[in-house]
């Protein structure tokens, strides 16, 4: 019987999973996201496809502002800009998509180094603020530069193709969705692992500290904005490719919100809390969505109520998890695998 | 010159509107150091209140300002000590996000008990066009500056000369040292909170008078980040002439440019004064750098 990991040399304390209870689920979980497409219904892939996008952009903003410290007001208009860049690429220069996306998410990065310059300065708050213009401001310049977005009209992607066939079921999409972010994911699991990540975190700790012991902080945090903005910006463009319609409507401050509550109810700074937050607020306004359906017949009421339903919610989740559990379902994730893996010795 | 005349006028009115939101927020980050996003929602909820006292009810309109007073600062105190309270010490982004959980509850309360539909407010403040030589202004939107002065003499009076505007200072300025002098953070916190909501109450009137009761109210509380920031974030005077010259900046560049122009501007101001003087006009410089 175990009552703690021990390790007993370097490579097993360094591994990326170090329990084999943790390879055993790990297996299981890349089983069970193999299997499932097979056996889905069509709404449930749509619900996946959803979940997959949501928790790449949720990785990036967590490795802004769950890793780093750095508040972000501004994920629209990150996403809006990944989205309308690969969009644009591939419905008026017939980019193919394998490259039109990588091309959106270096441009993403380098406006997200712009809009991170005044976090050299400020921080908290102000930096809050500061992303909040930028949000705004990239906003208006997508409604406003017609010639190139299209202004307040939506801007059809046609479908990607990939090894010749065309890529425009929720099924095909699937895979490349998944690709993408198990790439995220293992790249983020291991940026924090480095000199890089490590960095990050010190800067999120303690700055001036940070400073002190040799990080360059200038330089640090602008990598932070891009490393954060590139993968935003895939999850916008994924976004794009995936709806083959974008609208600016699809990127306000209210996608910022929506993010920031994502990686707060899942956990800031835990990259499988990005992934139960972005699954919670997608399955939540959808599972609100069908009881209000089922209840329609039975109380009319209940089909006026609901937007104000789903508002509500959201807001007394979201201000429920700040007050009991600040640190997320990542947290109780946690606790129930120490509650088993000490058990009986919960102490 | 009639042109610009007009302008400024529009422009001040309109400032001194942002400038009554604007007081909400420095209230309590003067005293708890909280942003408060949910500022533009309590307006919203302000409003509908009056609306509710007013029209529905049929109250004379007295009693119904003062009823919304008194609901609005009861609301205020109940958000205090049920929301912020526990979050006391939590970082910036908690304080943040639950303010912005906040707004997104209100939203929906206002939504389910009114509907999203636009109401027209009861007219009780006088609206027939009054001229300032060339200009034309509505009598509601002097009012609405005449308000906003008065606010603002009141609210620099009660935080030089009152016991409980003293103590919010202190505790603004050092919450330890505040508590050692015996004084009550829990009682300071809700007062500021109740505060805010009265008087973002009385701004919701004034602006339901002049757009009509509806959701869009509530959008006015990001709009105004940036006269808080401009002004200073801790500055009562900073709010109102931070309102004044973001409300004249928004009409002359939409009377002379255009182009939707005048919605960005303020943003723009907003990043610029954060990156040249973080804590605005009549802030107080206390940023960190690194």
């Amino acid at each position: 019987m175990e009552s703690g990991i021990f390790f007993t040399d370097y490579r097993a304390d360094m591994a990326l999973r170090r329990k084999p209870a943790q390879q055993v689920r790990l297996g299981l979980f890349i089983a069970l996201l193999l299997i499932f497409p097979f056996v889905a219904s069509p709404y449930g892939l749509t619900l996946a496809n959803q979940i997959g996008i949501a928790t790449i952009g949720a990785i990036g903003l967590n490795i802004l502002v769950g890793y780093t410290g750095q508040i972000s007001l501004g994920q629209g208009a990150f996403m809006a800009v990944g989205a309308y860049t690969s969009g644009i690429l591939a419905a008026r220069l017939g980019v193919p998509f394998w490259l039109s996306i990588p091309i959106a998410c270096l441009v993403t990065a380098g406006v997200g180094v712009i809009f991170g310059l005044p976090s050299l300065r400020l921080k908290g708050l102000y930096l809050a603020m500061a992303t909040l213009a930028a949000q705004e401001i990239v906003e208006w310049v997508i409604t406003h530069w017609t010639s190139l977005t299209g202004g307040t009209e939506a801007l059809v992607v046609p479908a990607p193709t990939l090894l010749g066939a065309r890529v425009n079921t929720d099924f095909r999409f699937y895979w490349i969705i998944l690709l993408a972010a198990g790439f995220t994911a293992l790249f983020t699991a291991n940026l924090f692992r480095s000199r890089v990540g490590r960095a990050f975190v010190a800067i999120r700790d303690q700055d001036i500290a940070a400073e002190v012991i040799g990080v360059n902080i200038f330089f640090y945090k602008l990598l932070a904005f891009a490393t954060s903005s590139f993968f935003v910006g895939l999850a916008g463009a994924l976004t794009a490719h995936y709806r083959s319609i974008i609208s600016w409507e699809r990127f306000t401050i209210e996608v910022s919100i929506l993010y920031l509550a994502m990686i707060i109810i899942g956990g800031l700074g835990t990259i499988n809390g990005s992934f139960f937050g972005a699954a919670f607020m997608i399955l939540l306004p959808a599972f609100i969505n069908n009881v209000g359906r089922t209840l329609r017949d039975v109380a009319p009421l209940v089909a006026t109520l609901l937007p104000a339903v789903q508002q509500g919610v959201f807001g007394a989740v979201l201000i429920f998890f700040l007050i009991v559990e600040p640190e997320g379902l990542a947290k109780l994730w946690r606790n129930i695998k120490d509650y088993f893996y000490v058990w009986p010795f919960s102490y | 010159m009639d042109r610009f005349l007009q302008l400024t006028v529009t422009g001040l009115s309109n400032g001194m509107i942002y400038a009554l939101v604007a007081l909400g927020f420095v209230i309590i980050y003067k005293s708890s150091d909280v942003i408060n996003f949910a500022q533009g929602d309590l307006l919203l909820f302000g409003a509908y209140l009056a609306f509710a006292f007013v029209a529905q009810f049929g109250f004379h309109w007295t009693l119904g300002v003062v009823l919304t007073l008194v609901a609005a600062v009861v609301i205020g105190v109940i958000i205090e000590s049920l929301v912020l309270r526990p979050l006391i010490g939590e970082p910036v982004i908690s304080m943040i996000m639950v303010t912005i959980g906040l707004s997104s509850v209100l939203r929906a309360i206002v939504n389910a008990i009114w509907g999203p539909r636009p109401q027209s407010f009861p007219s009780f403040i006088p609206t027939q066009d009054i001229y300032i030589g060339s200009a034309v202004v509505g009598a509601d939107r002097l009012i609405a500056i005449g308000v906003a002065l008065a606010f603002l003499v009141v609210f620099t009076l009660f935080f030089r000369f009152t016991r409980e505007g003293i103590a919010m200072r202190a505790i603004a300025d050092d919450q330890q040292a505040a508590l050692s002098m015996g004084i009550s953070i829990k009682r300071v916190f809700a007062l500021a909170w109740g505060i805010a909501a009265a008087a973002a109450a009385v701004g919701g009137i004034i602006l339901a008078n002049i757009v009509g009761v509806s959701g869009d109210i509530s959008m006015l509380g990001l709009r105004v980040f940036p006269v808080v920031i401009l002004g200073g974030l801790d500055s009562i005077p900073g709010a109102i002439i931070g309102g004044a010259i973001i409300g004249l900046l928004e009409a002359y560049t939409g009377g002379y440019v255009g182009q939707g122009l005048n919605l960005i501007v303020p943003f723009v101001v907003l990043v610029l004064v954060l990156m040249v003087r973080p804590y605005g006009l009549f802030g107080k410089e206390i940023i960190e750098r690194v």
